[in-house]
């Protein structure tokens, strides 16, 4: 595409901006190259006649900004549904009497809901001021919320977690007269703690969702369905881990759930996104995690079904599990954050969706007017 | 909870008890020349720290690149040849074609500012309709694109920590000493305005300190950081530090209303002129973000300049995210009943 001796020392061009099939899909345009070649020498001049294909930016700059997250907080999407789905499942442990999953789960819990909470306080750029998360309470901030959540599910699995390990200690953690109050609360606090997972798992989809990031936000309709698939797969793999066979049969039953709820919803996500902005979840980096994950899924969840009895198998396909629910946030984490680098998952589909509501009528909504 | 789309009066809306009249930007681009004194005002004003190194980055006279955390007004430059030219007058002659609201019909030449001063050549005869009054060959665009203050904004919506609020005066600011820089506004601008500020410890190669030729320490690291449309100067009446030095009043500042009635007093003078390429940014209430308090007349496509095409404020999809999230976890709660009442049949 060179037609200016000056164009070898612009800056590269971001890759993977090619269609996938490549159906006349022109690349990323530099605005400011058009005057260098006022006759329009070069070949992609006459694509431009295709107008579907038709992207211009200002110098292959992204249009929006990709949030400053680093993988903690794709570790902390993973941990967060791993400790909501620990809560729930050691909430129907408590409920049927199963002690050892109910132990595992609530340990399982606050374990992971620490280390999540410390990975978001760290991704923070002044993570001295964490606290002030809990400043305000926002309906229209998901990040808010979530805190909200995290705080009330991170209160009663501490309880319930406590409780469990005064029982493995022998009761030698010096309560004092607090024990028989602790073991008051235990109960109602892993309740409250598993009425809090399911949202503690889920939050965090919408908070990708409401970005303008292309990935997160174009997937607002499947991401929360992927993401409490994916927790609850983690969580059961977790307990098919660390529980005999014997008490883990309901853990079993929801990996098996998760994973096909996972199959369900990742797929009805990649096909209902628009096509342009569904190359980042099936091109590059992305696109090796998500589809490592769903072989793991779906070793995983086979594992279980044929081999769930046998401690060894169970281990196994739990560990498998884990790794798809991780490899699932990792994958959807940076692709989205790809996405916002690349200014032709910003324009495309806006050019395309203006296109289609003026082709329906609709003119009175455009961000450009004519007066 | 307040209004998530459509038009409305923002500072009401973030129910201010002494709501003071919506203030906001004219950037018309067609008298811009590109000098960047709005970009060096801006950052004396609010003592902004330098972003990274000094560096040529190839794009025309545009070294400054985007707008972020430490650079809240941009100059874009686009190099463009005839063919292109010709493009931009065709799409600005579909976008009246189709009809778009106009309200307010032209009266009158320029204003008393004198918008048509210094950039677009004078026609006092009004050249026929094919007959551009620019160089037909060739045109440098420029534009100083700054924060668009949204009638809905993304930032502030998803900001959880209250540090961004809506000014009395219906504009997006940020309380430095709030924000613990969780990152979130960033994702959320559908702009690509805010930013959170960095030191740039990773390639630590400007120099800082207090002598001569090394840089001052950066303030409020790790903040998310963009334009206030200098709220501190609207407090005392002043007008924005770009506002008041750009020399041809390529940027006008003033109540929002005004300034959305001199933009299209503007585009359509140069429709007149036959320069059909002109097309307003952000003056449309009903568009996705609710219209913007800055508002642009551009002379090409937006994402030429780096705008979105047709940006949408993503919270206006909330209420329906959060049923969806609402099913998804009922269903999970669900998964887990079955999984442990499954096992007692």
């Amino acid at each position: 595409m060179t037609a200016s001796e000056y164009d070898s020392v612009r800056p590269p061009e971001p890759a993977g901006r090619r269609r996938r099939g490549g159906r006349g899909g022109r690349g990323a345009r530099p605005a400011g190259a058009d005057g260098a070649r006022p006759g329009g020498a070069d070949g992609a001049r006459e694509a431009a006649m295709v107008p579907e294909a038709q992207f211009t930016s200002y110098y292959g700059r992204p249009v929006v900004k990709a949030a400053p997250w680093g993988p903690g907080i794709a570790g902390y999407l993973f941990l967060g549904g791993v400790a909501g789905g620990s809560a729930v499942l050691g909430a129907g442990a408590q409920l049927s009497g199963r002690l050892t999953l109910q132990r595992n789960c609530r340990l399982a819990a606050l374990g992971a809901v620490s280390v999540g909470a410390v990975a978001l306080v760290e991704d923070l750029g002044r993570p001295e001021r964490f606290v002030n998360m809990l400043r305000v309470i926002k309906l229209t901030s998901p990040m808010s919320l979530g805190s909200w959540i995290l705080s009330a599910f991170s209160a009663g699995a501490a309880v319930a977690a406590a409780a469990e390990v005064d029982r493995m200690t022998g009761e030698r953690l010096p309560l004092g007269p607090l024990r028989s109050a602790l073991r008051l609360v235990e109960g109602p606090a892993g309740l409250e703690a598993a009425a809090f997972g399911p949202f503690l798992a889920v939050y965090t989809a919408v908070l990708l969702a409401d970005t303008s990031t292309p990935t997160w936000n174009h997937a607002h309709d499947e991401l929360p369905f992927v993401f409490v698939s994916s927790a609850s797969l983690a969580a059961a793999g977790l307990a098919m881990v660390t529980t005999p066979a014997t008490e883990a049969a309901p853990a079993r039953r929801l990996a098996v759930l998760g994973v096909i709820g996972d199959l369900v919803a990742t797929r009805v996500m990649h096909r209902r996104m628009d096509p342009v902005v569904a190359e980042t979840l099936h091109d590059g980096r992305p696109g090796i995690l998500l589809r490592l994950s769903e072989a793991l899924a779906v070793a995983g969840g086979i594992g279980t079904v044929l081999g769930g009895r046998r401690r060894g198998v169970a281990a196994a396909s739990g560990l498998a599990l884990l790794a798809a629910s991780a490899l699932t946030r990792f994958g959807v984490f940076e692709a989205g954050i790809r996405s916002a680098k690349d200014p032709r998952y910003t324009i495309e589909p806006q050019k395309r969706r203006l296109a289609a509501r003026r082709a329906a009528g609709v003119t009175d909504d455009s961000i450009t007017t004519a007066g | 909870m307040p209004q998530l789309a459509g038009p409305t009066d923002p500072a009401a809306d973030a129910r201010w008890p002494d709501v003071k009249p919506r203030k906001g930007f004219f950037t018309d681009t067609s008298i811009c020349i590109g000098c960047k004194a709005c970009e060096v005002a801006c950052k004396e004003w609010n003592h902004n720290p330098r972003d990274g190194d000094l560096d040529l980055l190839g794009s025309s006279y545009d070294n400054t690149g985007a707008l972020g955390a430490s650079t809240w007004r941009h100059v874009a430059f686009i190099e463009q040849g005839g063919e292109r030219i010709d493009e931009a007058r065709a799409t600005g002659r579909a976008l009246v074609d189709l009809g778009m609201p106009t309200v307010g019909p032209p009266s009158g030449g320029p204003t008393a500012s004198g918008p048509t001063a210094a950039g677009a050549p004078a026609a006092p005869a009004g050249p026929a309709p094919d007959m551009p009054p620019d160089t037909p060959e060739f045109r440098w665009l420029m534009s100083s694109d700054v924060c668009k203050h949204c009638t809905h904004a993304g930032c502030l919506d998803v900001c959880p920590t209250g540090a961004l609020f809506r000014t009395e005066f219906g504009t997006v600011v940020v309380q430095a000493d709030v924000c613990n820089g969780c990152g979130t506004c960033v994702a959320g601008c559908p702009f690509g305005v805010v930013e959170r500020r960095t030191d740039g410890t990773a390639a630590p190669k400007a120099k800082r300190g207090p002598r001569k030729g090394e840089q001052p320490d950066v303030p409020n690291l790790g903040v998310a950081q963009k334009c206030t449309l200098c709220y501190d100067r609207l407090l005392d009446d002043q007008t924005p530090a770009c506002a008041q030095t750009c020399p041809t009043t390529s940027i006008k500042f003033g109540d929002h209303d005004e300034m959305v009635a001199l933009a299209r007093e503007r585009v359509s003078e140069l429709h007149a002129q036959g320069r059909t390429e002109a097309r307003l940014y952000g003056a449309n209430e009903l568009d996705g973000v609710g219209g913007t308090g800055s508002v642009f007349l551009l002379l090409d496509e937006p994402e030429v300049y780096g705008l979105p095409p047709d940006p949408r404020v993503p919270t206006a999809d909330l209420p329906r995210m959060f049923r969806q999230a609402g099913l998804a976890a009922a269903g999970m709660a669900a998964a887990a009943a079955l999984a442990f009442l499954g096992g007692r049949r």
